[in-house]
């Protein structure tokens, strides 16, 4: 079993993996993490590296509560999640949790200040709130003069700030970010892990899956996943 | 720290550029007919595929019903003003020892000039039934032996005025007059439905019609009459001829035709015409309703019409299914965002299941409206009054949208039970 060592600060971590393991099917099942241990304290920031199919995404489902793990057990910030229902994981997901996918998950129909909001929706926010406070998030990633476009008319960039506003907005205590920079160019990736860095200079968690050395790079500390086994690299 | 201060997750003013909410608010029913909304009218041509069979079964339904109603009305009214110019003195009836119901009193044979001479009555006629057992009636003298049995059509005998008196028309040839009555003249007129069953269709040959061996000359075709829509199927003689080759028998009754607005009037003096002594026994009424035949053919109609309206409005709920299967699939993406962002599977299948709620509700409103429409034009093409029941109306947009719950809780079940990690990977 590999053990990552907290090397925060802060006394209690907001994320605790203890021995977590995660399989699917049942008869010969396929294992995609195997008795995973991992503590990331409050305003971390981790790159989880490793192979295509070595159980990254998997790690990353369970950290965001979109999973369950089928072994050992996942505390966020203390709290045992595994005898939670639908309504408080979901709750937790609403408020603690940011995501930023890949392929940005941002609705066509909806303006990209309507897109912001969604988030408010589940998150708890007041609905007089809403509005000016998607204005905001979406001022702080550049796109302050970009409300009322669709998606459709963005470049991939501004699509995936649009996607970090969404994730932040609601002032989450962890941002999980899957490949965040694999359908951007150069120039956009550097200015979405820029902005990485200001989230993290501000005390958020942060875990970010990837492939591309350069985004792992800049993250604080860096974990390989291989064959469902986690391990870390020195740096 | 305490629990509830460990897990209040919204802080880092920088991050959203705003103080953290006060208050925590919830995913409420605003938000919810917000998403709903949004996710019925995000789409217009799915959502015009979806309202499709929900409209034209709605309005199917309320058509069907709407034009039964507007008809209904229609003959109503103009049974009314038949009604108006239109009366039956009958005798009254009588509980017998034996439970029958008799006549109290018989009608006199001269009833109908008795009554024709009262100021305000146009014509006036009596009604006798005849007695037919073992009458054969045919339009041929000879008797196959192996022709089947059949029910011979009621023989009635009537005086001169009858066709004005029950406002009826006469559709091929005469009727018989004051002259046939006197003379006892071997005449006939048949009801369309009872010259058709004789096979009598053209008079120019002066067609026979044989009660028992005794031939009638057909003389005319009766048409449709609304007080005495059961002469249809009859054969009416004259009295005079009755008296001849009859049993005598009181008349059943005395038709008669109105002016109008001498209707209170006759129904005063006619009984005394008709007896002075004891003029309470007789009864002077307006006709009664047209048959329940015709009631029956037209629930008959209004029954396939509805059928093929429900039909089709399975149809139409079959429909919303299939497009929300198809929009649940096609928004799994979506699905697996909203979980990623806090929604519930308890949100997610509300959301679901209130869209497909509204469009079957909207298929419904549109579909009472366009039906509305048409009967309207219908009825203003046709001259007629638009009847329509209200509550029928607002409950059939209602049944639209228990079609698009029903047609939607499976998808929307669906939606609910799909797993975030599974729909965000999928999409």
């Amino acid at each position: 079993m590999t053990i990552v060592e907290a090397r925060a600060d802060q006394a209690a971590p907001l994320v605790e993996l203890r021995g977590v393991g995660r399989s699917f099917g049942s008869g010969r099942a396929v294992t995609a993490l195997s008795g995973i241990d991992l503590q990331l304290p409050s305003g971390d920031y981790v790159a989880i590296t490793g192979p295509s199919g070595a159980g990254k995404s998997t790690a990353l489902n369970i950290l965001g509560l979109l999973d369950r793990p089928s072994t050992g057990e996942y505390l966020f910030d203390g709290l045992p999640t595994a005898a939670l229902d639908d309504r408080r994981r979901s709750g937790l997901r609403g408020s603690g949790i940011g995501f930023v996918f890949q392929s940005f998950h941002l609705l066509p129909t909806r303006t990209v200040r309507e897109n912001v909001m969604l988030a408010f929706t589940y998150g708890g926010i007041p609905r007089h709130e809403r509005s000016i406070r998607a204005r905001t998030a979406l001022e702080r990633v550049g796109l302050g003069h970009r409300l009322e476009a669709f998606p459709a008319t963005l470049s991939g960039g501004e699509r995936q700030r649009v996607a970090i506003a969404r994730a932040v907005c609601t002032d989450p205590r962890l941002l999980l970010a899957d490949e965040p920079t694999g359908n951007l160019d150069r120039a956009n990736a550097d200015a979405v892990l820029a902005l990485f860095d200001d989230l993290h200079a501000d005390g958020l968690t942060i875990v970010v899956i990837t492939h591309d050395p350069e985004v792992a790079s800049r993250a604080r500390r860096r974990v390989v996943i291989t064959d469902g086994r986690l391990s870390e690299i020195a740096r | 720290m305490t629990a509830r201060r460990r897990h209040d997750l919204r802080i880092g003013p920088r991050l959203s550029g705003g103080a953290a909410s006060s208050r925590a608010a919830r995913f409420d029913l605003r938000d919810l007919a917000a998403e709903v909304l949004e996710g019925v009218g995000a789409r217009p041509l799915r959502l015009f595929v979806s309202l499709l069979g929900t409209v034209v079964g709605i309005g199917a339904l309320v058509l069907t019903v709407g034009l039964g109603q507007t008809a209904g009305g229609q003959l109503d009214a103009h049974f009314d003003r038949v009604a108006a110019e239109h009366a039956e003195i009958t005798p009254q009836k009588k509980q017998g020892a034996d439970g029958e119901e008799r006549a109290a009193a018989a009608l006199p044979d001269d009833s109908a000039d008795r009554v024709r001479r009262l100021a305000g009555v146009l014509a006036a006629a009596t009604l006798t039934a005849l007695p037919t057992e073992g009458l054969r009636v045919s339009a041929v003298p000879v008797h196959d032996p192996s022709e089947p049995e059949t029910t011979p059509p009621p023989v009635y005998a009537s005086s001169g005025e009858l066709v004005e008196a029950i406002g009826a028309h006469l559709v091929a040839g005469r009727a018989f007059d004051a002259g046939h009555d006197a003379r006892g003249d071997r005449v006939a007129i048949l009801g369309s439905d009872a010259a058709a069953t004789l096979g009598i269709r053209r008079l120019e040959a002066q067609p026979s019609v044989f009660l028992g061996d005794r031939s009638y000359t057909v003389i005319g075709i009766l048409g449709e009459s609304v007080t005495e829509a059961h002469l249809a199927g009859a054969v009416v003689i004259p009295t005079g001829a009755a008296r001849r080759d009859f049993p005598s028998v009181p008349p059943d009754l005395v038709a008669l035709h109105l002016d109008s607005a001498a209707g209170e009037l006759v129904s005063r003096q006619a009984p005394i015409a008709l007896d002075p002594n004891e003029p309470d026994v007789f009864t002077v009424a307006a006709p009664s309703r047209p048959t329940a035949l015709q009631n029956e053919v037209g629930d008959d109609l209004d029954i396939v019409f509805l059928a093929i309206g429900l039909i089709t409005l399975l149809a139409g709920g079959l429909g919303i299914a299939n497009v929300t299967t198809l929009s649940v699939s096609e928004r799994t993406g979506e699905i697996g965002l909203r979980r990623a962002l806090g929604a519930t599977r308890r949100q997610i299948g509300a959301q679901f299941v209130l869209e497909s709620v509204v469009v079957g509700a909207l298929g419904g409103v549109i579909g009472v409206a366009l039906a509305v429409l048409a009967i309207v034009a219908v009825s203003a093409l046709r001259g007629w009054t638009p009847v329509l029941d209200l509550p029928l109306a607002f409950g059939c947009a209602g049944l639209g949208a228990v079609v698009g719950l029903t047609a939607g809780a499976y998808p929307a079940a669906k939606a609910a039970r799909t797993e975030p990690a599974d729909a965000l990977r999928s999409s």
